[in-house]
């Protein structure tokens, strides 16, 4: 074989359709929060063992690393959640075509947009 | 397939019949958790939740959806890219391994689960 011939699927020439992001981005999220439940049950492991834990998850709160991780996996979560309830929408074979992939795509991307600045105005 | 031995059921169709039923607990769980958080709670209100018999229960639903829910989505991520195709075979040897440790953990999250709203 010749090495030298041209690459046909070379992923990064290629300008993606926003369905291919929206798919992706469920996985990037997905496997997010399989490592961020590790933080949510300590979290409510604190919250719940005494009132000093309680309080001091609201103190590590204070923490603008801690803000930021906090806002991070809240995004991740409302993008999974959403992605997943489109995903759920098109099982029942709703909106299957590639226009109704690409509405459902920019409607996601749309809601977690706004959800993200919400909990971002909500932590700071 | 020598895949399908360390899928959750050993059935594609039921693991993606479970992914779709434990994706609805978990979303009901983080709504309610969330507009509870939101709304700002006390340490008595959210111990007090907690106490509750249903919201145990909720709760431990919940975190044995994670479990099933995590392990069939890692099982697809793993089994997508750590392959023989892609990586010869020490995709194989890296897939079983991360495999072994993801079930290993996401049964541990059940138990600590249990410990922390039982206990
Ligand atoms: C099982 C999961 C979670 C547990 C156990 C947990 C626990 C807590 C606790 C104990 C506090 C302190 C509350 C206070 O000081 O008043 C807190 C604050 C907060 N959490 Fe979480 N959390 C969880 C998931 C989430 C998620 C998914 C989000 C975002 C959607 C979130 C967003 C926040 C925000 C915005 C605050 C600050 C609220 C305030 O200052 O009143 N948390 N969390
Ligand atoms: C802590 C909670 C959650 C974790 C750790 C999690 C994790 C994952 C992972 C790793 C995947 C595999 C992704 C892939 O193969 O591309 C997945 C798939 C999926 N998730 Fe979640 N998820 C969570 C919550 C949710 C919620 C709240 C929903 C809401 C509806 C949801 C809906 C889905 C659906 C429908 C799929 C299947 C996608 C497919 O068949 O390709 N998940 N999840």
């Amino acid at each position: 074989m010749k090495d030298n011939r041209p690459v046909n699927l070379d992923i990064g020439t290629i300008r993606l359709p926003i369905t291919a992001y929206a798919s992706i981005l469920h996985r990037v999220s997905g496997v997010i929060m399989v490592v961020a439940s590790f933080l949510l049950l300590w979290a409510l492991e604190q919250s719940l063992a005494s009132p000093e834990g309680f309080a001091s998850l609201g103190e590590l709160l204070a923490n603008p690393l801690v803000k930021f991780v906090v806002w991070g996996i809240a995004t991740a979560l409302i993008y999974h959640s959403l992605a997943g309830v489109k995903h759920l929408i098109m099982d029942f074979g709703i909106g299957e075509t590639m226009e109704g992939g690409t509405l459902g795509a920019r409607l996601v991307f749309g809601f977690t947009a706004v959800s993200a600045v919400l909990v971002g105005v909500a932590l700071w | 397939m020598v895949t399908a031995v360390t899928s959750l059921s050993r059935s594609g169709l039921s693991d993606w019949l479970v992914q779709r039923v434990t994706a609805v607990i978990l979303l009901a769980f983080f709504v309610f958790v969330g507009v509870q958080i939101a709304s700002g709670v006390s340490y008595a209100e959210w111990t007090a939740l907690f106490a509750q018999t249903w919201m145990k229960i909720f709760t431990l639903l919940a975190i044995l959806s994670l479990a099933a829910h995590a392990w069939i989505g890692m099982w697809g991520v793993f089994t997508d890219y750590l392959t023989e195709r892609l990586m010869g075979s020490r995709g194989n040897v890296l897939r079983i391994g991360l495999q072994l440790l993801t079930s290993l953990s996401l049964v541990i999250y059940v138990i600590w689960g249990i410990q922390i709203v039982w206990a």
